[in-house]
Parts: structure tokens; C-alpha cells; sequence
């Protein structure tokens, strides 16, 4: 009974879409207003029956209904209700119909917005068009390929059960992370073809959806963080990220949103390359499907082997379709795009954010390259390859680097021009003091080139951005005689954008340093332990206490082994590193156990394929050192983003302002 | 590739080598695993206890299992693959290392016999240069090409003025950012 | 990006012809296009039904064919050839493998040769195994996994059945049953 009218519901939706997609080109075609309005409607129409299937399957997930197939996938009787709500995502099916309740919500909220400007309005059935598009893609596929709501012949007594993997609150939380990441910038985009299809090509579409920009670009930093802090407390291999296809699937779309950020902040300041911005935009939303192609398509292999099915093909007939789509537009309006203005200065902000496109540019061109390989290398010389983290630690390392070199100097730029003169004399002190630090280590042995190099560039942008908080604060406290933290709050108050940015560039820098100490310093051990033999590592001993075996939640074997932990010969605490095995789904995991400080991690694990008894084991431990400040970036860079994020009454007055002065030199296509 | 009869995995998400290998298992490393409980009862010591001075540490065998690739599961490297396959070839690099294999020596004899995907980045022979040049001929044609364009930009002839931007000063500085502060 | 031509437009002042921006973007979302599509079709190959294609086989020592220690798929043309995909580690060939040494036995007279390919293997386990059942049929190891890769073998054990002209009449995947063996090889001689 739910599950007919679940199914239902999926292609009523479908059916919606459709609708809305060509009554909003109709009524753009014939100038009538009340089509659009009625796709309009139409989309808060989806939304409802999209948010009603959804209720619909989360109710047969927590009733149990295992005759449904979807249900008796990814559920059993013996997970706990958290888990069994956490399911609706858990498989291919439920994904799919999580991810068109995500789409649904941001493209009715967006299209709700309010029309202050008949400039703006013609952007309207454009953009819900192209928005409600993507809806009608991912709508098909959930209503007539992977319908969730899909019954078995039977009704099993019991399902699956979530695959144990899943089972972790990272793993619970990163997927929707993911998925409002790239919903949300899927706004962006249907407003920018917008804004090219109907020639208003000023910065109005930027305006409208900068917050969208903003959160889309948020929830996706969020999910690839939260994949990495998930990856490193459960996956068991000492690491967080290792350039898997399908995480270059979510990275490379991250890295054009971020330089579509900083990019349209030229546009906005100075209304120029306006080209750049577009093109970006474009790039983000198509990098975005194509990630998505890659991953549920197998085409590239990686863990997610998907059956064959007509996911695959469907899919790349829909990217072909948006890529095609977008190419012509962005063509066709080219001559309009190219801005007036000329570049002052190679020493301008303007041209700082030309080579920050550029540079993340090339390190989203190597990535992209990379993940590709493998395909290109069957078609071209018949050899399957694997293109793993040696490839673009080689290839994106040196990037990695310049970019954060350029992101140091960047605020000490101004528009227009910055004179070389001013640029050395803020440069010349940090540059100083970073490589002071750097020879100290260098003297105490510490360090290969590499990270030297590196840790100079991270120390030298650490100290520059650091110094912009301290600058900004002494002029308002001489200025309006504030005390340190009011001047500080005050600052950040009044001028959000800059520097919520600068504390996101501070956790980028955080992490960074994180980064460095692991991939140049990491320590690691394997070794077969008997009971109360000791290793050593760095300053630390562990040593092996015994193990014991019980039953966990659900169908699990626990099998546990404590282990003691002493720093400097002083005892800190007992580690207790297991194996997880589910008995119905057959699979073991290896959980690690770490003692974390802000210096390092001792991170040990029980290695899976070797007997573990109370009389022997073997372990793994891994010395990671500024593991955390990996994490604690992240924290920052997040916070970062809120700050700069948070709407400020000073935007709209100055936003109707500077449209009310540009009306003359609209671009053609009225 | 695997023993039939087991389902694929199907998830979208981001999933790391354990889970890839761990998908992967075959049934032999199932019914091992049953013995787990039995094995606690175990009470004379295991056949590995000590390691004999001279024989070659999981370590060194880690050393080169990193940058080897299971042939047989997707984008699992051998020092975390937890397969019955994947042991066996990890006693394959220690039995090398004993003879005094390199770790390149090891990897090429990986490599004739399963291919060259075992390699944890693409060979760098014959027409596989071609994969590392590209993407750096790529950066540095991409450079050149930006660099006159925004070299050309830079000529064009001006058509705006900047705000009075003549500041050197430190406190000039500070002036520009008390104006900015002020404005928005 | 267009600012570049847009210059060079107005700097020359005559309009030039070739946008090479524009080239720049259909040509590299063909050529991706072209890429992911053909990739996609890869995925979908399904495993050879007619001709069956040619190898190489450099046969393990004692396991050699014909007293050669390397042949082609090619030299055994005019006999039936049962070509078996298994690896040491595979649980499921165990179940097969003395079926197949006693139809070897049994068939080899009569012009049928069955030939063993292990599938990512090690040399010492891939003896460890033959020697375990007792195994003479010859056997080689697929190296580069060249010859899995042009079967499109999704695991092991699979098992082709190629007649005296080269063409595959049946392909089995999981353990051969011994009823349907027997009869294939039956009714493949007869014709």
C-alpha cells in the first residue's frame, strides 16, 4: 500500500517536472507571465511530493517493510532506529531520491525569491528551466529506473542491514554533506545560463545567488572534510584522502566553485571578466555531473562497480545534453562577455585572482587528467592503469604550493595597482620570519626540501594573513579609540566578506600545515607483538596486553585488543584498536585507535588478515604528526565561511545602489 | 573480478581501500574468519612469533606493498588488501626481498605478470611518458598562453581611474583601510 | 579567452575569422564526450560469443601441450578446445577441478585439448594447486591478465567451449556440471 503510492508519488513528481520545464519555456516564448508563475507553483508542487516520498520510504525503513526491495537492501530488524533513518541514503535507490528531495527544496526556495527588479525577472523562467532540468534527469531515474518504492514478489523475513562501513556517524552525515554541496550549486548555474540566454549578462546573477554560491561551496568543503575525518577514524588505513576517482569526483568540482568565488569578486569590485566568471560557473555545475556520471556509471573503476544498468547510459546522455547546452551559450554570448576594462597592474588584486583561476585551473586540469587515465589509456595503448597518489602528489604538490604561496600575498594587494615598493616592504618581514623558522628546523635535521619549502610558504602566508587581522584592528582602534576585541569584533561585523575570508584562508592554512606533517613526516611500524612485548615509536611505547572477544549492537563480533600506551616512559593511557565483524554481511573491519594531541596522533590498528589471540597479534601504528590541525583547519575554514556568509542589511542597499547606476550600460540582448 | 555469485557494491559514497578489498572478499577469508572465536582458545603460540634476525620485517614488505596494486580488486594497494590473494602476493615480495630483490625488481616482475595496473602510477616507459608529460606540458603551454593574455591586458589603454591610489606609507596603508572600513 | 581576440579584433580593425576560443571548447567537450562514451561502452562488452580470440600461452614447466613450452590459440585449430579460467584462490574451481582432469583423460584421444588459464595467480600456488588434483592438461599462467581481459571473464571459475573452427559454442561461468559436459563435448564431436 506505502509502497504503491510511493511509487506513484516518484512519477507524479517526474510528471511535474516536466510540466514546469516546458510551461516556463512557454511562457517566456509567449511573454505570459502566469505560465511562469504556474512553474513556479510547480515547483513547490515537487517539492511537496518529492518530501512526501521521502516520509513515505523513511516510514517503511523504521516499520521494517521488507518487502519492499530498497527497504530489505540497505535495513534489518536489529538496527537501531538512527541508522534505519540514515538508510534512506545508504543505497543507490534511496540516494537517488534523498538527492531530488535536496534538488526540490533549494530550486523551489530559490525560485520563491522575491522579484524586487522587472531587470531580474526575465531571468526567472530561465533559470527555474534549466534548474527544474537537472530535476527532471535525476526525477526520471529515480521514478523509472531506480524506483526506491520497487516491491519484491515476497515478503523476506529480514533485510540486509546497512553495510557496516556506513554504520559511522561520519559516514551518516558526509553524503548529505555532499549532496547539498552540489545541489547547491546547481542555483548558481541555472541562473547563470539564465543570464546568458537572455543577454543580461551584468553582475545581477551573481547578486541573486552569491548565498547559494556561498552554502553550495560550504556543504561541499564540508563533505570532502568530513569524508577525510571519516576515512581516517574508520577506513583503517592510516590516511584521509588518497585520490580515489570518486573523491577527485567531488574535489574537482570544489576547486572550480572556489575559484568561481574568488573570481566573481573581480567582477562585482570592478565589473570585469565577466567571461571568466561564466565560464566557471559552467565548469562547476559540469564537473558536478560528470563526477556523478563517473561514480554511478563504473566507467571508471574504482570501489563503486554499479551493475550494469541504464544508469549509465542515461547519464551521458544527459551530460552530453548540459555540456552541449552550455558550450553553445557561453559561445554565442562571448563577445558580449568581454569586458571593457583592462588590467592596471600585474601587481593588482585583480590580477592575483587572474592567476589564482589559473593555477587552481591547472591543478583541477592534472586532476581531471589523472582520474581520466585510466580510459585513456585502455583506448590508447590497451593497458588498463591505475593512476594512484604518487601521480598527483608529483603533478599537484608543486600547484598546491604556488597556490598557497599566491593566497599569502594575495591581501596584501590592492585594486587597480599595488606599488612594488609597498608589496616588498609588507612582504619583506613575514618572508623573513618564516624562513627563520624554516633554518631552525633545517639546523635541528629536521625536514627533507620539499617540506621545508612548503612549510616556508605556509609559515610566510600564516604570518601575512595573521597581520591583516592585527592591522585591520589597530586602524579601528585608533580611529574609533575601541578597546582590542571590540575594535576586533567590530571588524569582523562590518566587513564580513574580507575577513570571514581571510579566517577561511587561516584554516586553510591550518590544514595545510596539517598536511605537510603528514604526508613529509608520518612514521609507521608493523610489527607482530606476543603478549607484553613492547615497539616503540617516536617517543612513545606500546605495549600488548592481551584480547578479548564479545558481542556487539546489531550481529557484530567484536574482537578487542588493549594495548598500553606510554610517552617518555610515562604511562598515558590503554588503546583498545579492534576488529569488527558482521555476521550476516561477512565483512570485517579494522577500527583504529588513536591517542591525539595537537602535536600528533598515535594511531594504531589491528591488522584484519592476521591472528589475533590473547597470545599474539599483529598491529600496524602510524605516527602522524599535526594529524589534527588537519582537523581543526577545517573547523576554522568553516567557521570562515559563516562569518563571511552572514547576511549583512549593508549588501541590498549597496547591491540596489550599484544596479540602479549600471542600468545604462546594460549588455545587448534587451 | 571475483568469485560469482557476489553481489557488487553499490554506494555512491566516498569509500577508501578497506572497504574496496573488504567488498571484495572471498569466501575463503569468510570461513578463516569464522575461526577468529576458536583461535582465542588457542594456547601454545603462533607459528610467527619471533622474528628471526635477518628475515625480512613487515615493514620492508610494507615498503614495497604500498606501491604494488591488487590485480584483482579495484584500487586496493597490497599493504592494506586484505584478501587471501593479496597475502599470497605480499609472500611473494618477501620471499623476493630475502632473495635481495629491489623494490623495482619486484614491481616489473608484478608488472609482466599482471599488467601494468599494479603500478601505483602510470609507468614511466615507451609511450606512458606520454601521461606524466602531458599534464606538465599542459601547466607550462597553459602558463605561457596566460601569461600573454594578461600581458595583453595589461596594455590596453586605460579606460578607469583608481581611487587616488599613490599610498607607500605603512600609515597610508592604514589610511586606505580606515576609508575602506568607512565605505563599504 | 575571448579578451584576446576581442583585442586583437579591434587592434587590427578588420574581424578575425578563426575563434580559436571557441574551437578551444567544442573541441575539448567532443573530445571528452568521445572519451567518457567510449569508456561507457567498455563497461558494457559483453564477453565474445562467436570467433573465440587468439593468445599466447607460455605454458607452466610440466604442464606443456604438445611438448611445446608456448603456443597460440591458432595451433590447435582442428581440435575442440575446452579453455578453463581458474586461480589457486579461488574456492569454487576446487569443485571443478577433478571433473575436468577425468573428461581430459577420458576426451583427449578423441581430439578434444583442455587448456587451464590461471587467472592472476603465483606460479609457486598455481603448482601447488595442479598438483593437489593431479592435474595433466596443460596449463598457463594469464600473463599481463591479456587473455581474461579479451575473454571479459568476471571472475573465476569460466569455462568456453571452442569448436574445431575456432568458434565458442558455449560459455559457462561457475563450476562445470558433470552432465553438461559430457553431453557438450558429446555433441560437439558429432558435428
Amino acid at each position: 500500500m506505502l509502497a504503491d503510492i510511493g511509487y506513484v508519488t516518484v512519477i507524479a513528481a517526474f510528471a511535474v517536472a516536466v510540466y514546469a520545464v516546458a510551461v516556463s519555456i512557454y511562457g517566456n516564448w509567449k511573454n505570459d507571465w502566469r505560465w511562469v508563475e504556474s512553474a513556479r507553483n510547480a515547483s513547490i508542487a515537487i517539492l511537496g511530493l518529492v518530501v512526501l516520498a521521502c516520509v513515505l520510504l523513511v516510514t517503511a525503513l523504521l516499520q521494517g517493510d521488507f518487502s519492499i526491495d530498497y527497504v530489505w537492501r540497505v535495513s534489518s530488524r536489529e538496527m537501531p532506529t538512527y541508522l534505519k533513518v540514515t538508510a534512506l541514503w545508504g543505497g543507490q535507490a534511496g540516494s537517488l531520491l534523498f538527492w531530488n528531495m535536496i534538488l526540490a527544496v533549494f530550486t523551489a526556495t530559490a525560485m520563491a525569491h522575491k522579484w524586487h527588479n522587472e531587470h531580474e525577472r526575465y531571468l526567472l523562467p530561465h533559470a527555474l528551466a534549466v534548474a527544474t532540468v537537472t530535476q527532471v534527469f535525476f526525477l526520471g531515474l529515480t521514478a523509472f529506473v531506480e524506483n526506491p518504492f520497487t516491491q519484491l514478489a515476497f515478503t523476506p523475513a529480514d533485510g540486509n542491514g546497512l553495510n557496516p562501513l556506513l554504520r559511522h556517524p561520519g559516514m551518516i552525515i558526509h553524503p548529505p554533506m555532499l549532496y547539498l554541496g552540489f545541489t547547491g550549486l546547481t542555483i548558481p548555474y541555472a541562473f547563470a545560463m539564465a543570464a546568458l540566454i537572455t543577454g543580461k549578462l551584468d553582475e545581477g546573477w551573481i547578486r541573486i545567488t552569491r548565498r547559494w554560491t556561498l552554502a553550495g561551496w560550504l556543504f561541499l568543503s564540508l563533505g570532502l572534510i568530513l569524508g577525510g575525518r571519516w576515512a581516517y577514524d574508520v577506513l583503517g588505513w592510516g590516511g584521509y584522502w588518497d585520490w580515489d576517482p570518486v573523491e577527485n569526483a567531488s574535489l574537482m568540482p570544489w576547486l572550480a566553485g572556489t575559484a568561481f568565488l574568488h573570481s566573481v569578486m573581480i567582477q562585482e569590485k570592478r565589473n570585469m571578466f565577466k567571461m571568466w566568471n561564466m565560464f566557471l560557473i559552467i565548469l562547476t555545475y559540469c564537473l558536478m555531473i560528470y563526477g556523478t556520471f563517473i561514480v554511478r556509471s563504473g566507467v571508471i573503476s574504482s570501489v563503486h562497480s554499479f551493475a550494469q544498468s541504464a544508469v549509465g547510459p542515461l547519464f551521458f546522455g544527459f551530460i552530453s545534453l548540459m555540456f552541449v547546452f552550455s558550450a553553445y551559450w557561453l559561445i554565442r554570448r562571448r563577445d558580449e562577455l568581454a569586458s571593457e576594462n583592462r588590467l592596471d597592474s600585474l601587481l593588482s588584486r585583480e590580477a592575483a585572482f587572474l592567476f589564482n583561476n589559473f593555477v587552481i585551473l591547472a591543478i583541477l586540469g592534472a586532476t581531471f587528467w589523472g582520474t581520466n587515465l585510466p580510459i585513456v589509456s585502455e583506448l590508447v595503448t590497451g593497458e588498463k592503469i591505475t593512476v594512484g597518489s604518487p601521480f598527483y602528489e608529483q603533478v599537484n604538490g608543486p600547484l598546491f604550493a604556488v597556490l598557497l604561496l599566491l593566497m599569502g600575498v594575495a591581501p596584501l594587494t590592492m585594486w587597480y595597482r599595488t606599488s612594488t615598493q609597498r608589496l616588498g616592504i609588507m612582504m619583506r618581514w613575514p618572508a623573513l620570519a618564516a624562513l627563520v623558522f624554516v633554518a631552525i628546523l633545517f639546523f635541528l635535521g629536521i625536514g627533507t626540501w620539499g617540506s621545508l619549502l612548503g612549510l616556508w610558504i605556509v609559515t610566510f602566508a600564516a604570518i601575512i594573513t595573521l597581520l591583516e587581522f592585527w592591522r585591520g584592528t589597530a586602524a579601528r582602534m585608533r580611529s574609533k579609540n575601541e578597546p582590542v576585541w571590540v575594535a576586533y569584533a567590530n571588524l569582523l561585523a562590518r566587513n564580513r566578506r574580507r575577513y570571514g575570508g581571510y579566517w577561511i584562508h587561516v584554516g586553510v592554512i591550518v590544514m595545510a600545515f596539517g598536511i605537510i606533517g603528514t604526508e613529509f613526516f608520518q612514521q609507521e611500524i608493523q610489527i607482530n607483538l606476543n603478549r607484553g612485548e613492547s615497539v616503540e615509536l617516536g617517543d612513545y611505547r606500546m605495549t600488548f596486553n592481551g584480547v578479548r572477544q564479545y558481542a556487539g549492537p546489531d550481529d557484530l563480533i567484536i574482537t578487542e585488543a588493549s594495548a598500553d600506551l606510554y610517552h617518555n616512559e610515562r604511562y598515558v593511557r590503554t588503546l583498545y584498536p579492534r576488529t569488527e565483524f558482521y555476521t550476516r554481511s561477512g565483512q570485517p573491519m579494522s577500527i583504529p585507535a588513536a591517542r591525539s594531541t595537537i602535536g600528533e596522533d598515535f594511531y594504531v590498528l589491528l591488522i584484519l588478515w592476521e591472528q589475533t589471540s590473547s597470545a599474539s597479534a599483529v598491529f600496524r601504528i602510524y605516527l602522524n604528526p599535526l594529524i589534527n590541525w588537519v582537523w581543526a583547519g577545517g573547523f576554522i575554514f568553516v567557521l570562515g565561511t559563516m562569518i563571511a556568509a552572514w547576511p549583512d542589511p549593508v549588501d541590498n542597499t549597496v547591491a540596489a545602489a550599484s544596479v540602479r547606476r549600471r542600468r545604462p550600460s546594460l549588455a545587448a540582448g534587451d | 573480478m571475483e568469485i560469482h555469485g557476489e553481489e557488487k557494491g553499490r554506494f555512491l559514497f566516498n569509500l577508501s581501500a578497506n572497504l574496496r578489498a573488504i567488498l571484495r572478499e572471498s569466501p575463503r577469508h569468510f570461513l578463516k574468519l569464522l575461526i577468529l572465536p576458536l583461535a582465542l582458545l588457542w594456547v601454545s603460540g603462533q607459528a610467527h612469533a619471533q622474528q628471526p634476525v635477518g628475515a625480512v620485517t613487515d615493514n620492508e614488505v610494507n615498503e614495497v606493498a604500498r606501491d604494488i596494486y591488487c590485480p584483482v580488486c579495484e584500487n586496493v594497494p597490497l599493504d592494506v588488501c586484505p584478501t587471501q590473494a593479496c597475502a599470497d602476493w605480499r609472500t611473494i615480495i618477501r620471499q623476493q626481498l630475502a632473495e635481495g630483490q629491489t623494490k623495482e625488481e619486484i614491481i616489473d616482475y608484478f608488472a609482466v605478470r599482471y599488467g601494468e595496473q599494479i603500478r601505483s602510477a602510470p609507468p614511466r616507459y615507451g609511450i606512458f611518458w606520454f601521461f606524466w608529460l602531458i599534464p606538465v606540458l599542459g601547466v607550462g603551454l597553459a602558463a605561457i598562453f596566460f601569461g600573454r593574455y594578461v600581458w595583453q591586458l595589461q596594455k590596453r589603454p586605460s579606460t578607469s581611474k583608481p581611487p587616488g591610489v599613490t599610498a607607500v606609507a605603512k600609515e597610508d596603508y592604514l589610511a586606505q583601510v580606515e576609508k575602506e572600513l568607512g565605505k563599504k | 579567452m575571448s579578451e584576446i581576440t576581442h583585442q586583437e579584433k579591434v587592434i587590427d580593425g578588420q574581424r578575425s575569422t578563426t575563434r580559436w576560443d571557441a574551437i578551444l571548447i567544442w573541441g575539448g567537450v567532443l573530445a571528452l564526450l568521445a572519451i567518457l562514451g567510449w569508456g561507457l561502452l567498455q563497461t558494457f562488452n559483453s564477453p565474445p560469443t562467436d570467433v573465440a580470440p587468439g593468445f599466447e600461452m607460455r605454458f607452466y614447466d610440466g604442464y606443456h601441450w604438445d611438448e611445446k613450452a608456448v603456443a597460440h590459440l591458432d595451433d590447435m585449430q582442428g581440435q575442440i578446445v575446452v579453455l578453463n579460467f581458474w586461480a589457486s584462490w579461488c574456492v569454487e574451481c576446487r569443485l571443478e577441478a577433478d571433473l575436468l582432469e577425468q573428461a581430459w583423460r577420458d576426451y583427449r584421444d578423441r581430439g578434444v585439448v583442455f587448456v587451464g588459464i590461471a587467472y592472476v595467480d603465483t606460479e609457486q600456488h598455481a603448482n601447488q594447486y595442479l598438483e593437489e588434483f593431479g592435474i595433466t592438461f596443460p596449463n598457463a599462467p594469464d600473463l599481463r591478465t591479456a587473455i581474461s581481459r579479451q575473454y571479459k571473464i568476471t571472475g573465476v571459475p569460466e569455462t568456453f567451449f571452442i569448436d574445431r573452427d575456432g568458434r565458442i559454442v558455449r560459455h559457462i561461468i561457475g563450476p562445470v556440471q558433470p552432465a553438461v559436459l559430457t553431453s557438450l563435448l558429446d555433441s560437439m564431436l558429432a558435428n
